[in-house]
């Protein structure tokens, strides 16, 4: 773009442009579109380096070399965009926390973007802007990204796909393997925010309940958890599939079984409501701010109390146990007096949620 | 959650599981058979087999809309979506129901099917304003609960002259299959599945009413409770069941007054006549042919009949050998005496149809009850 005179290229229509296939062809109209728009939002030192690839210093944890923590994950959520946020920052919030949740410090975002001919520009650059505004909120730079556009039909809109690395200092291990018997189950707040906010927004479902997703960068909370010194087993964000389907996961992967109390788990009455017209359970129900901490008991006050401390972790809980089971099954005792088994979801009729 | 909650609290349940403990007759044995799928699921849910003495026994019954849909129909669906073209609109859980062929909705779908999940009959009829130039057939499922909806929509299609819709029409009749199973030889004859009395429909008894049943009460000498979906209606259903045991009685009572009238929702009742008429007979998953247990759209309203507008001839598909849903459905075998169940046959991948809705016996107790098998 630089080589081209001032004015000679009319600059982006960011009100009632559209996204064509020039964008993606790798001609002016593709340097014009990252550079007035990804470029002007996203930009930071590696970014403007301008090349293919994004050159980083050596990853270092208190001066000393640290092992890298890479994740990657795509967002095709519909709609777009949903009380609370949008596919923008979720794709920032989504991808920092499954870093965060290994432990690790989040250092850098990479995105790629698969738009569709005909997208509003004026979405994309609310959307642009959303990432920007949750990658500067969490520290978490995008250095790096790729645009493609294909025909009109072939996408929904926009598809971005999100890469983050971070360090993880020597001697941290968490992982869904090492939960046992005793262990306590916490939860950082209410659960099925998310999942509740979307289906209040698809169009053949409409019902005005005041929920808002809960999509938010963990590794803040995360940051504070570490710092207790607590001897924390296993974080997880539970989104799709909800808790259900993250503690299911965790009991299998430890072989344990799990023993959860209904009504230790924070359910917002809103969301509650709207899951009991829905027929669906919150337990199964998709989370984007929200954390599975496994921890040593003798831990889980102060590691709580930690939380608590924590904006994103006010309504923390306590909701179980993990127990000794050989068919690692996760139950609850109701708040009715029973017992059931906590199962993963068969189906998810929900299937754009993140 | 007002007016939900209260029906759920743990210690009123204590109480009425004292009062039924206390209730029963100890060397007499309880036999009750929940008909609706909404009950089969509280039980599982909340657990509540954990809160009664061990001589009641509660058998699963046939009132799981997916559950009854043999695969012949299912068939009828697919085929519509997939070689005529339409857009086929249809309620959440039927997406899953296995078909001929290894397919079901939900595969059909992958496999190119215009096939749409709606929340409602009205969803439906937009979808047929939204698209002109397409067929939009709604298949209709489900029992007496959801037939108004289904009339009503009908009669908005004419009224709109929505000539693209129609309407296949699947909807069963609640006191058909109860005879059914009260006739059946294993109640009637060998006496192998022991019925002492019914825990009976919440939604379905909304719309008609309580009346219906007496004829049960009468003829078969079998009291009926009717009774909300919520824990604690059944728990109450369930203590008056016994105590009309112990005294020898055998009548209606409705347990779920807050919502249930002796005649039910007559307005409902007069769209559903003016849309429906009887059907002569109506293949059952797991009770079979059963005369004038289900609906077909009048006459009157024939251009909004999918059977008539396609020339659909219905085959009847026998169910997979292995699997026990027929005797499932009728009280006869519980999920754990399957075979398959929770091995070949999981709610990810269900064999039969009992295995997909969260209503069906099966799948209410692999989600919630297993862990009391092993």
């Amino acid at each position: 773009m630089s080589e081209i005179k001032r004015g000679y290229a009319r600059s982006l229509d960011l009100k009632h442009g559209r996204v064509d296939l020039t964008h993606g062809s790798g001609g002016r109209a593709m340097v014009q579109l990252i550079s007035e728009l990804f470029a002007k939002h996203l930009g930071n030192e590696y970014l403007g380096q301008g090349n293919d690839g994004a050159v980083l210093p050596p990853p270092m944890l208190a001066g000393r070399p640290a092992r890298i923590v890479m994740s990657t994950d795509s967002h095709v959520v519909s709609p777009l965009f949903f009380p609370g946020g949008d596919i923008g920052c979720l794709s920032v919030h989504g991808t920092v926390n499954d870093v965060a949740v290994m432990g690790a410090t989040p250092l850098y975002l990479a995105a790629g973007f698969i738009l569709e001919e005909g997208f509003a520009l004026a979405d994309l650059a609310r959307i642009v802007e959303s990432m920007a505004q949750a990658a500067r909120a969490a520290g978490v730079p995008v250095v790096t990204g790729d645009t493609k556009v294909v025909e009109r039909g072939k996408g929904d809109g926009v598809f971005i796909t999100t890469t983050a690395v971070g360090v993880l200092p020597d001697g941290l291990e968490l992982g869904g393997s090492r939960a046992r018997s005793g262990d306590a189950v916490l939860v950082s707040g209410s659960i099925g925010d998310h999942g509740v906010a979307i289906m209040s927004q698809r169009e053949n479902l409409s019902f005005d309940a005041p929920i808002v997703s809960d999509t938010a960068a963990l590794n803040g909370l995360i940051a504070g958890m570490l710092a207790t010194g607590a001897d924390i087993r296993c974080l997880r964000d539970p989104t799709r599939g909800g808790l259900a389907a993250t503690l299911n996961e965790i009991a299998a992967q430890s072989g344990v079984g799990m023993m959860l109390h209904e009504k230790a788990i924070p359910v917002k009455p809103v969301v509650a409501a709207a899951c009991e017209l829905l027929g669906i359970d919150p337990l199964n129900v998709a989370n984007e701010g929200k954390l599975i901490a496994i921890c040593a008991a003798a831990d889980a006050p102060h590691l709580l109390a930690a939380m608590r401390n924590h904006p994103l972790g006010v309504a923390a809980a306590v909701i179980g146990e993990v127990v000794t089971d050989a068919h690692h099954f996760v139950q609850l005792t109701t708040a009715f007096g029973g017992r059931r088994i906590v199962d993963w979801l068969a189906s998810d009729q929900l299937p754009r949620i993140c | 959650m007002k007016y939900i909650d209260e029906f759920r609290d743990g210690a009123v349940a204590q109480s009425i599981a004292a009062n039924i403990a206390a209730t029963v007759e100890p060397q007499r044995r309880y036999s009750f058979m929940e008909f609706c799928g909404g009950h089969t699921h509280a039980i599982s849910r909340y657990g509540l087999s954990d809160l009664l003495p061990p001589n009641v026994r509660m058998v699963h019954g046939p009132g799981c809309p997916v559950c009854v849909l043999p695969i012949g129909r299912v068939d009828l669906a697919i085929n519509l979506a997939l070689s005529r073209d339409v857009i086929l609109c249809t309620y959440g859980d039927t997406l899953r129901v296995p078909a001929s062929n290894g397919l079901s909705l939900m595969k059909a779908k992958a496999r190119g099917g215009d096939i749409r999940m709606v929340y409602s009959t009205l969803d439906a009829l937009q979808v047929a304003r939204d698209n002109p130039q397409r067929e939009v057939v709604f298949f209709a499922i489900g029992f007496e609960t959801t037939t108004p909806p289904t009339a009503l929509a009908i009669q908005q299609a004419q009224q709109e002259q929505l000539a693209n819709f129609s309407v296949l029409c699947c909807h069963v009749l609640t006191p058909a299959a109860i005879t059914q199973i009260l006739e059946s030889p294993e109640v009637r004859q060998w006496g192998t599945v022991p019925i002492d009395g019914f825990i009976g429909p919440a939604h379905v008894s909304t719309v008609i009413g309580s009346q219906p049943y007496e004829f049960f009460a009468e003829e078969y000498r079998k009291p009926v409770v009717i009774a909300g979906f919520e824990p604690l209606d059944v728990m109450q259903a369930i203590l008056m069941l016994v105590r009309q045991v112990n005294e020898g009685r055998a009548e209606v009572e409705n347990e779920f007054a807050r919502a249930v009238t002796r005649e039910g929702n007559l307005k409902a009742q007069d769209r559903v006549a003016e849309v429906f008429e009887l059907r002569r007979e109506f293949e059952w998953r797991g009770l079979g042919i059963v005369p004038y247990s289900a609906l077909q759209i009048r006459e009157k309203y024939a251009a909004f009949d999918a059977e008539r507008r396609f020339d659909l001839v219905y085959a009847s598909v026998p169910d997979n050998k292995a699997c026990e849903c027929g005797a499932i459905l009728r009280g006869v075998k519980r999920p754990q005496d399957c075979k398959i169940f929770g091995t070949v046959c999981t709610p990810e991948n269900p064999i039969g149809s009992c295995m997909v809705s969260s209503e069906g016996a099966c799948a209410a107790h692999y989600s919630y009850g297993r862990y009391k098998d092993v």
